[in-house]
């Protein structure tokens, strides 16, 4: 029999972190104590530490900002002849970690299991800003290959030095340099510099930037990049050994609960703290004008104390926002707050004057959640003066500089600790109760904990923007596509902050507040069709209460994408059925008529729209199918296409659907995608995170909507917001890696993103296969069983 | 004092006889592989094995707990991984993993109960887990890669589980 205390317990990294960095909160015994894992179990070293305490020395403060010009805040060498890396990224669970160790080991000439990467530790990894826009391998991929090829290039001079060869007569062979032509004259990097720092500064404007003297290697001497190696994260994710944000415990901590306004915009009157003060556990009722929260010794004592508080709440005089069901009326009223440019392409109204056909469709997609199967969550720490945020987080750096404005604290005296949680896909609460338990420790004065319930995740975390779009298209007498028309209505990011401390919630129901609403939103889209004459515009328009409110819109995987490329390329899909065209020849034929080639778009977007078509054996016919119109059988079958970009990776998906006409439910079998993303560092990760996107697509497609009357969202748990499940999952999902480049070859191919570019045609797939298995147009998203047989209840009468 | 047998080793724990048994296990034994995500049985973050039957800990208070409890990090044997666990290594199922410890622990409860099933059976037993990095594709995989090799029951079912390998 064993009794056990709650203790400390951190993975060893992140422990020898905060031992090395600031002795003075260095807790001895920390390890031991915790009984903790040790990730580098999984990789065969662990020079962490020693990797660490050498990336502080010299720092300025208890927590510098780390130097991105310094060779050594990115690379470092230990004795036993392996590396450390520092990257300022994090991953959400799509592989980018091992796919940026993948590219920093090619670069430097190690082998992969002789390498350990840190991620998101704001005072010791550089500020590449967190995550976000799929852009870790496209843009922050540069400085991590550039860095590391610098560290060789060093490396081997300093070898031309200890050898007293030219370096053009050394070769490297995972981390030892020896002489061409006589391979027993040999040294290591750690003979070379093991344990000791470069010292070497590099150039660079901003840190996508940085560079030292070397060149990346070209493509054809990578040994690294384009393995399919396993994940390093996961074997700890399935044994149960890995510590998450929500694992982390502190002596002294105590647990806290948010206490919400039962509706948007409600102010707290009056709070009865004697309702608590006598629960067993109760540590205290925080206030600061909306903002509420209850603090206990123990977590249930913390839930129980959240519900039993009495507290007067007045109600706003006017309504917070339209009912759900009345959004879009309510935002094609209303004058736009903002707009974007007007992108005219030729003479629009003149080609729909003469027009041999002209068609007219309209859109809407509703608010979407991140809804993350793991409530917000964040621990902080005050202890000697600092406060230390362990949270999973992926904008960490944002939270460190934004938590230091908030409590006045200077920036050196706070940090954050990036640690793996659930995926959030965008910005979400994890920004938010960061700050609430950075609020709350510096007030008590003791490490606080704080945990957002189902309901509370579910209703007030940050949500994609519903948007309504109306478009028109004109064909010419040959159904050749003439003209197109795009307009958009969305709403304002009034919550996407990066380090400003007024946009996240407390603040918010504290009256802090920015001067307006970040405008965002009303996107235009990826285009690559050579349509001669269009008109694009997006407005944004705004609901009455802005502020406080759950209706406050933050990124969400490819923010606007999947809703602009849902109307968009549903509405490409209704015009080739006017054209009597195949979709996927409609297609071809519109992207070979485009004059826009930006890298190489115009090439790839051929080759991947043919690659998925012949993946998929897609045999060239209009919709609808004209055997489903006389099917008898409840059951009917249609395949779709949707196309698009993000930046430069280029996606088109297939989806192939069940009907079910009798129950409404549409059951997707089959998806191929072909996906061009550049050079694929990992092809197995990128796969895999490939199919997660397009399911996550298809869940919003399906399911998700965030409903409300007018004073508070009313779909807060997983019956009331409902997701894909198992039995949505399709039987068959392919990905398939095109590389279209004109010049496939070449040494300098880029490496794009993924993730979010195959999330963004999801929607308009499971649409345009749907409609040729029905005949029916499905507008209006999501695609539940009740909205399906109203639609086809619709095309009868 | 509340007597848990827990991966084959006894704790006394002295709580609230309502408290879920959650936070117990998380709290009060440090068990990681217990997660919450709803607090609602509506999710199967926090899934347990008890007898080899699927439970939700988030709603089971810890003194209604009768018999063995099996957590995530308790499901190896001898330092071997569960056939389960190394399918999903195999198979590289998780994204970010924080539904993972319900999904595998939910699928060895259906292998249990019945050791080859179908697929409409696996999608049918696996239906109350959530996953919201949508990894539903790669779990199911690596039920069928892990299937065949469970030729005896892992664990000791109970009748209950033996008849319907879930409960919620
Ligand atoms: S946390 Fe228990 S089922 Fe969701
Ligand atoms: S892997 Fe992220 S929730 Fe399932």
């Amino acid at each position: 029999m064993t009794r056990h205390r709650p203790g400390l317990t951190l993975p060893s990294e992140i422990a020898e972190a905060v031992h090395s960095i600031n002795p003075s909160t260095s807790r001895r015994g920390f390890l031991k104590a915790s009984g903790a894992l040790f990730i580098s179990a999984y990789l065969g070293v662990n020079p962490t530490g020693r990797a660490l305490a050498q990336a502080a020395s010299g720092s300025a403060g208890p927590y510098p900002i780390p130097d991105y010009r310094q060779l050594d805040t990115w690379i470092v060498i230990h004795p036993d002849n392996t590396a450390t890396f520092h990257v300022g990224k994090t991953d959400g669970g799509q592989g980018t970690g091992t796919a940026y160790r993948q590219m920093m080991c090619d670069e430097l000439d190690i082998a992969y299991d002789r390498a350990v990467l840190i991620m998101g530790n704001t005072d010791i990894t550089p500020d590449q800003g967190g995550s976000g826009g799929s852009d870790g391998i496209e843009v922050d991929g540069w400085p991590m290959r550039r860095t590391a090829a610098e560290a060789r290039r060093v490396l081997l001079e300093l070898a031309s030095d200890s050898l007293d060869t030219p370096v053009a007569e050394l070769t490297v062979n995972n981390g030892t340099v020896s002489v061409v032509s006589n391979s027993s004259r040999s040294v290591t990097y750690a003979e070379l510099i093991g344990g000791r720092r470069f010292d070497v500064t590099l150039t660079g404007d901003n840190i996508n930037q940085t560079r030292g003297l070397a060149d990346v290697k070209p493509v054809q001497d990578l040994r690294v990049i384009g393995q399919s190696l396993p994940r390093y994260d996961i074997p700890a994710k399935v044994d149960g050994s890995l510590t998450w944000a929500v694992d982390v415990k502190l002596p002294g901590m105590v647990h806290a609960r948010n206490v919400r306004p039962p509706v948007a915009g409600a102010t707290l009157a009056s709070v009865d703290e004697a309702s608590v003060s006598g629960l067993p556990g109760f540590v205290a009722v925080v206030r600061r004008r909306n903002y509420l929260a209850v603090v206990f010794e123990r977590e249930e004592q913390a839930i129980n104390g959240a519900r039993a508080l009495r507290a007067e709440w007045t109600p706003p005089a006017e309504a917070a926002f339209p009912r759900s069901a009345d959004l879009f009326d309510f935002m094609r009223v209303q004058t736009p707050t903002s707009s974007s440019r007007t992108v005219i392409t030729g003479d629009p109204d003149a080609a729909f004057a003469v027009a041999a056909r002209v068609l007219e469709a309209d859109y809407e997609v509703p608010f979407q959640g991140h809804t993350a199967i793991g409530p917000a969550h964040a621990l902080a720490d005050p202890s000697n003066g600092l406060m230390t945020i362990y949270s999973n987080d992926m904008k960490i750096y944002g939270l460190r500089l934004g938590v230091a404005r908030f409590l006045a604290m200077p920036e050196d005296r706070v940090r954050a600790i990036y640690m793996d949680g659930p995926q959030v896909y965008g910005r979400t609460a994890a920004d938010d109760v960061g700050f609430e338990a950075a609020f709350l420790a510096k007030e008590l004065g003791r490490p606080v904990r704080v945990q957002w319930s189902r309901d509370e995740e579910t209703a007030w975390d940050t949500k994609g923007p519903a948007y309504t779009f109306r478009m028109r298209g004109a064909l010419d007498a040959t159904g050749r596509p003439v003209a197109i028309e795009y307009e958009a209505r969305s709403l304002d990011y009034n919550h996407v902050g990066y380090n400003e401390p007024d946009t996240v919630l407390i603040a918010q129901l504290m009256g802090l507040r920015p001067a307006q609403p970040a405008q965002g939103g009303a996107a235009l889209p990826s285009s690559q069709y050579g349509i001669e004459h269009q008109r694009m515009v997006g407005h944004v328009v705004s609901l009455p209460m802005i502020w406080e409110t759950p209706l406050r819109c933050g990124n969400l995987r490819d923010p606007n994408g999947p809703q602009v490329t849902y109307a968009f390329e549903a509405f490409i899909d209704e015009m080739a059925t006017a054209a009597n065209a195949d979709p996927v020849e409609f297609r071809l034929s519109m992207i070979e008529d485009s004059t826009e080639d930006a890298l190489f778009r115009k090439a790839r977007s051929l080759a991947t729209v043919r690659a998925a078509a012949e993946s998929y054996g897609w045999d060239n016919r209009p919709s609808p199918n004209p055997l489903m119109a006389a099917a008898s059988s409840p059951i009917v079958n249609g395949r779709g296409i949707a196309y698009t970009f993000r930046s430069g990776t280029v996606v088109a998906i297939i989806a192939d659907v069940e009907v079910n006409r009798e129950t409404g439910r549409i059951f997707v079998r089959r998806l191929v995608c072909a996906h061009d993303c550049g050079l694929v560092i990992n092809p197995m990760g990128m796969k895999y995170t490939v199919e997660c996107g397009m399911l996550h697509g298809l869940s919003r497609a399906l399911w998700e909507e965030v409903r409300f009357d007018n004073e508070k969202v009313t779909s807060v748990d997983w019956a009331s917001h409902p997701t894909l499940r198992h039995s949505d999952t399709p039987e068959s999902i392919e990905v398939i890696i095109v590389n279209g480049d004109p010049n496939p070859d070449r040494p300098d191919m880029p490496h794009y993103g993924a993730g979010e570019a195959c999330h963004k045609p999801m929607i308009a797939a499971v649409a345009n296969a749907f409609h040729d298995a029905t005949g029916v147009r499905l507008r209006r998203v999501p695609f539940r069983p009740e909205s399906v047989l109203e639609a086809l209840r619709q095309q009868i009468s | 004092m509340i007597s848990l047998s827990i991966n084959g080793t006894n704790h006394d724990v002295d709580v609230e006889a309502s408290t879920p048994l959650l936070y117990v296990l998380r709290n009060d034994l440090d068990f990681k592989g217990p997660r919450f995500g709803c607090g609602l049985a509506q999710c199967g973050a926090c899934t347990v094995l008890v007898d080899g039957v699927a439970t939700r800990s988030c709603v089971t208070p810890v003194s209604a707990v009768r018999g063995q409890i099996t957590t995530l990090e308790g499901l190896a044997r001898n330092g071997r991984l569960d056939p389960l666990q190394q399918a999903w290594i195999d198979e590289q199922v998780p994204q970010c993993g924080y539904c993972q410890n319900g999904q595998i622990l939910t699928a060895r409860a259906l292998l249990n109960a019945n050791p080859n099933p179908t697929d409409s059976e696996i999608r049918a037993g696996m239906e109350g887990v959530l996953c919201r990095c949508m990894s539903y594709y790669r779990i199911q995989a690596a039920i069928k890669r892990a299937a065949g090799q469970s030729t005896a029951a892992f664990y000791n079912a109970s009748p209950a589980a033996a008849k319907s390998g879930v409960t919620t």
